[in-house]
């Protein structure tokens, strides 16, 4: 997908924004736009900046420099309160002396809505947010899942532009977590919000947002939909980041060629000149085991190395390799429960592997 | 291309955004200017003034006056001479009593030996410069002008002093041995008062935090007793139980409880509640699991005490320990009563501005006594910060197993201390009911005529009643507000510093020295705030202050508890802050509301020490009145008023805890549904 050139179709624009904090700079010249109807993801780990991103969108924490455009106005130095937006924290912030009905519609009262209105849009969300029976109640007679659920409904009870979610879903059990990826995901695509959301979590990203801005150290890295950032990291850290991979030094040797250790490596073309020192990475999904026997028909990247270790994650095996080709370091690699068994691997046997040479990336060298 | 920028150039960022303030951005600003503007007055201001007494001096300058002398026909000489050169001759002042207060007067016939107001001689007398200022009657001259007066007139013409900066007085101070003795003193009975309390109040807060003794709940009532009642009153109960006709006299063997021993005795009384809190909340903290494995390494429970429970508490015992060392050193109606001969610093202010109207020697002593109470209260602070992050540790509850020995040693004990409290109380409300100590010991209610004594009658009573509720009330609202304000509004960091400083300062002052710093500050005719002086409104506002750091405390802990995204929320939500804080930050901070109220109540009933200076006739307070009485003789009526202030904080405490349990029950619902 191409970055968005025509301005008009972005709903909310971060133009070359700076935080810093005394000595320290926590956001440093990052520009980003955003569709109407986007579900943004900004994905880091903690420290990277994405929340302070997020606070200086929401008006919280006022950027040093740089301008946020939303719907077209320029809304840089605007107070929090004279922003279009809703906003769930992640320790849900709902007033806990207020019942669900009255903590929804704290932000519905004093906008020219009549009593009765007011009531028809509170049960019309938490209808909606699947709560309809729970209005009288306390926050604190309410699980964690639903007491997010109903900081949703405050958010977006008066139609706002632009939701802001700040790790929604972190101070949650690990099945309530899932269960409500998809509840917020489907609740946003029908009320079609322009969402932004923040998380260091990077399953939740790659399920939850049309596109990714991975940050690290006040800076973005990169921005794509899931299958972007994870298939076509642009950087060392994006690959490093996302998902899992084993991680070799190298030398360009040609167009597609780089040589780690004693053998030379097919690879996806790259942009490196020849004798370049490189990092090439290669996620354990991606590893194909041959078996014990070399097949008569394989293809380029092909090498016997020992299984030094097995360990079984469930669906699949997490198995450490090493090569004699490649001495400096252990390549992981998961194999299927299926390939295990339809192969017979076993723990400490020589297996002929294959690294496909479209899912070997280089990089600018870093020590790992 | 996606990403926006990958390479590493840093740019320094240009044009600088700066904040629009929203509405409630402003109002809020501009409360805490309000409130840090008030504390600027009730509390800089004074002080500074203070300060600035303290190191103002006041000397006749005899070289600024010139004179004239005629004789018996009126014909003056041409000789001019200066009082400098009279007294050089004459040597009728020696130097070193050129020095006076303020206020100070000198007479000028005294440089005329032959002086007769009936005489018909003139006299001539001038300034040499603006500097000096001399009154004829009551008229003060200050031009450079010859004044030619009669000899009768010439009789009431008195120099007045010129003011000048320096350290003499405190010069003076430390070389007037009754005066410097006075730190001694109060550093004496300060530390051993701290030893013992802390030594009580560390085994009761034991028994009733370690032990499975009974009557828990009763034993603590009885040890927050004496909160409740003015620190003159164990005084007074001391007179009656050791005193010249005391009742129990014989156990002293002869000595004497005017002096060190009854101020010690009566410090233990009323600094021990407080020690008594703040160690049984750090013994109430400590960790079972320390003592389980100290139990599996077959530790004898004199070690396990040794290293455990000693250790846990530590921070809780020095807290105390500090706590009670300022309580003691700075109080002034308990030696005041029985301290006799023997001076401390907080009496020695009292004696220098009421008895001496030594204002600037006052200044001096406040000063002094500034100190110590600064230190204590500085390494108080420390040590709490460290208890707080030891709160935070996760711990299980220690539960405490029965046996019948130490329960039966720690029942007894607390008994005795029990005993203690309530035989100091019970003495005194025994001899307010009696008609003629010791000699008539028939009940009256004699005692009770306020209003045929000294010190403002049932009036006192009333007006104390009225300055702790409207304390109560106004201090609530401003404490909580500028709490809020400082704790929740965004941005002014410097601001907001500033003014942590300002509320943290009060419990540093000592309350004889806040009074006097007020009449420094307010009794100046040139203060348009001159207007409250000798009114309600300065007692008020003085007690707000005086009592202003715990208050403040109590509601940022409060606040501290709410989430921090509460405003983010209501503010994106497109609501008034006001409307935050008066449905959401009020109602959960009631409970701490309520509590800071109680506290403001019943310290505007028992306070003294600030007031003391600032009271009016009309504006007499119970706590006053139990003072005035006891130094008038009628110790009787005095013991009287101050168990009607003990009542009245005791009824003040029962509505306390039926409004937290009724009201409560209803706007805190929230609080038991989880």
């Amino acid at each position: 997908m191409e970055g968005i050139k025509d301005p008009q179709s972005s709903y909310l624009s971060i133009k070359n924004l700076w935080k810093s904090f005394g000595s320290f700079t926590a956001l440093k010249d990052v520009s980003l736009d955003i569709k109407e109807g986007e579900f943004v993801c900004f994905l880091g780990p903690s420290g990277c900046g994405k929340t302070t991103l997020l606070r200086a969108i929401a008006g919280l924490d006022l950027q040093t420099s740089g301008a946020v455009v939303q719907g077209g106005k320029d809304i840089s130095n605007f107070p929090a309160s004279e922003r279009d937006y809703g906003i769930v924290f992640q320790s849900y912030a709902l007033f806990p002396n207020l019942t669900i009905e009255k903590n929804i519609a704290f932000g519905l009262e004093n906008t020219g809505r009549s009593k009765n209105e007011i009531n028809e849009r509170v049960s019309e969300l938490l209808d909606l947010i699947g709560l309809p029976d729970q209005g009288p109640k306390y926050p604190a007679q309410l699980s964690g899942g639903q007491q997010q659920r109903i900081a949703l409904a405050r958010a977006i009870a008066s139609g706002p532009g632009l939701l802001l979610l700040d790790e929604p879903l972190s101070a949650l059990d690990a099945k309530v977590r899932v269960y409500l990826r998809h509840e917020i995901k489907s609740l946003q695509q029908k009320l079609g919000v322009t969402t932004v959301m923040v998380t260091h979590d990077q399953e939740e990203a790659l399920s939850m947002a049309d596109r990714i801005v991975v940050m690290n150290e006040g800076k973005v890295e990169q921005i794509g939909t899931p299958n972007e950032v994870y298939c076509k990291p642009e950087t060392l850290f994006v690959a490093d980041f996302i998902g899992e991979m084993t991680q070799f030094r190298g030398t360009i040797t040609g167009k597609s060629l780089v040589k780690i250790g004693n053998i030379e490596l097919n690879t996806v073309e790259h942009r490196f000149a020849q004798g370049r020192e490189v990092s090439i990475t290669i996620r354990p999904e991606d590893i194909i085991p041959l078996g014990a026997k070399l097949p008569a028909k394989s293809g380029k990247n092909v090498f016997s190395a020992q299984l030094v270790e097995m360990e079984f994650l469930g669906s699949f095996w997490r198995c450490k390799l090493k090569s004699d080709e490649f001495p400096e370091a252990l390549v992981t690699a998961d194999f299927s429960v299926n390939a295990v068994r339809r192969l017979s691997i076993e723990p400490n046997q020589i297996l002929w592997i294959e690294l496909p040479s479209e899912s070997i990336l280089a990089f600018d060298f870093q020590a790992a | 291309m996606n990403s926006a920028n990958i390479d590493n150039t840093v740019v320094r960022p240009k044009g600088l955004v700066k904040a629009r303030l929203s509405r409630d951005d402003i109002i809020m600003r501009g409360g805490m200017i309000v409130i840090a503007l008030y504390l600027v007055i009730s509390l800089v201001f004074p002080l500074y003034s203070m300060f600035s007494k303290s190191f103002s001096t006041f000397q006749y300058d005899l070289s600024k006056f010139e004179v004239q002398v005629s004789d018996d026909a009126g014909q003056f000489s041409p000789e001019i001479t200066s009082l400098q050169n009279l007294n050089e001759g004459l040597k009728a002042i020696p130097d070193e009593e050129l020095s006076t207060g303020s206020g100070g007067r000198l007479g000028v016939t005294i440089f005329f030996p032959d002086f007769s107001f009936r005489s018909p001689v003139m006299y001539r007398i001038r300034n040499v410069d603006g500097q000096g200022r001399f009154l004829v009657g009551s008229t003060l001259m200050t031009g450079t002008d010859w004044q030619e007066l009669d000899s009768n007139t010439f009789r009431r013409v008195q120099l007045r002093p010129v003011r000048s900066t320096g350290l003499s007085n405190f010069i003076n101070y430390f070389s007037t041995p009754a005066l410097f003795k006075s730190i001694q003193n109060s550093i004496f009975i300060a530390i051993i008062s701290t030893i013992i309390t802390v030594i009580l109040a560390f085994w009761f807060a034991y028994a009733l935090n370690r032990s499975c003794m009974r009557f828990k709940g009763f034993f603590r009532l009885i040890a927050m007793a004496p909160i409740l009642v003015p620190s003159l009153l164990p005084g007074i109960a001391l007179v009656y139980l050791f005193g010249a006709q005391g009742v129990i006299k014989g156990l002293l063997f002869g000595a004497s409880i005017y002096g060190p021993i009854g101020i010690i005795i009566g410090s233990v009384f009323f600094t021990f509640p407080h020690a008594f809190l703040i160690i049984s909340t750090a013994l109430a903290i400590s960790d079972a699991r320390l003592y389980e494995a100290a139990i599996s390494l077959k530790a004898s429970p004199w070690k396990t005490f040794w290293t455990v429970t000693i250790p846990g508490a530590r921070y809780g015992i020095i807290s105390a320990a500090f706590v009670v060392f300022n309580l003691v050193i700075t109080d002034f109606g308990l030696p005041k009563v029985i301290g006799g001969q023997f001076n401390v610093l907080a009496v020695d202010i009292y004696k220098q501005v009421i008895g001496q109207q030594n204002f600037e020697m006052g200044a001096v002593v406040s000063v002094v006594l500034i100190i110590p109470a600064i230190l204590a209260f500085a390494i108080d602070r420390v040590v709490q910060s460290k208890q707080v992050a030891l709160l935070t540790a996760r711990s299980v509850p220690f539960n405490p197993k029965p046996s019948s020995r130490a329960d039966l040693i720690f029942t007894i004990y607390c008994g005795l201390v029990g005993l203690f409290i309530i035989g100091m109380l019970g003495i005194c409300q025994f001899a307010a009911l009696i008609k003629f100590w010791p000699y008539d010991l028939s009940l009256s209610l004699n005692n009770y005529q306020f209003d045929k004594m000294d010190g403002g009658g049932w009036g006192a009573y009333y007006n104390s009643i009225k300055m702790a509720l409207l304390t109560a009330l106004i201090g609530t609202c401003v404490i909580f507000f500028g709490a809020y304000l400082v704790e929740k509004s965004s941005g002014f960091k410097t601001g907001r510093a500033i003014f942590q400083m300002f509320a943290m300062l009060p419990m540093a002052i000592p309350g004889m020295v806040l009074g006097l710093a007020y009449i420094f500050f307010f009794n100046n005719p040139e203060n348009p705030l001159h207007i409250v002086y000798g009114t309600m409104a300065i007692l008020v506002i003085c007690t707000v202050t005086h009592f202003y750091t715990v208050s403040h405390l109590t509601a940022v802990t409060a606040l501290k508890q709410m989430d921090s995204e509460f405003e983010s929320v209501s503010a994106s939500l497109k609501q008034p802050t006001f409307k935050l804080f008066s449905r959401v930050t009020v109602p959960v901070c009631l409970p701490a509301i309520l509590d800071i109220a109680i506290y403001l109540f019943v310290n505007a009933m028992t306070t003294v020490s600030a007031v003391v200076f600032l009271y009016s006739t009309k504006t007499s307070l119970a706590s006053i009145a139990v003072l005035n009485m006891d130094d008038a003789g009628d110790i009787a009526p005095a013991a009287a008023m101050g168990m009607m202030i003990f009542y009245t904080n005791i009824i003040a405490r029962i509505i306390h805890l039926l409004i937290s349990k009724g009201v409560l029950s209803r706007t805190q619902a929230w609080r038991n549904s989880g």
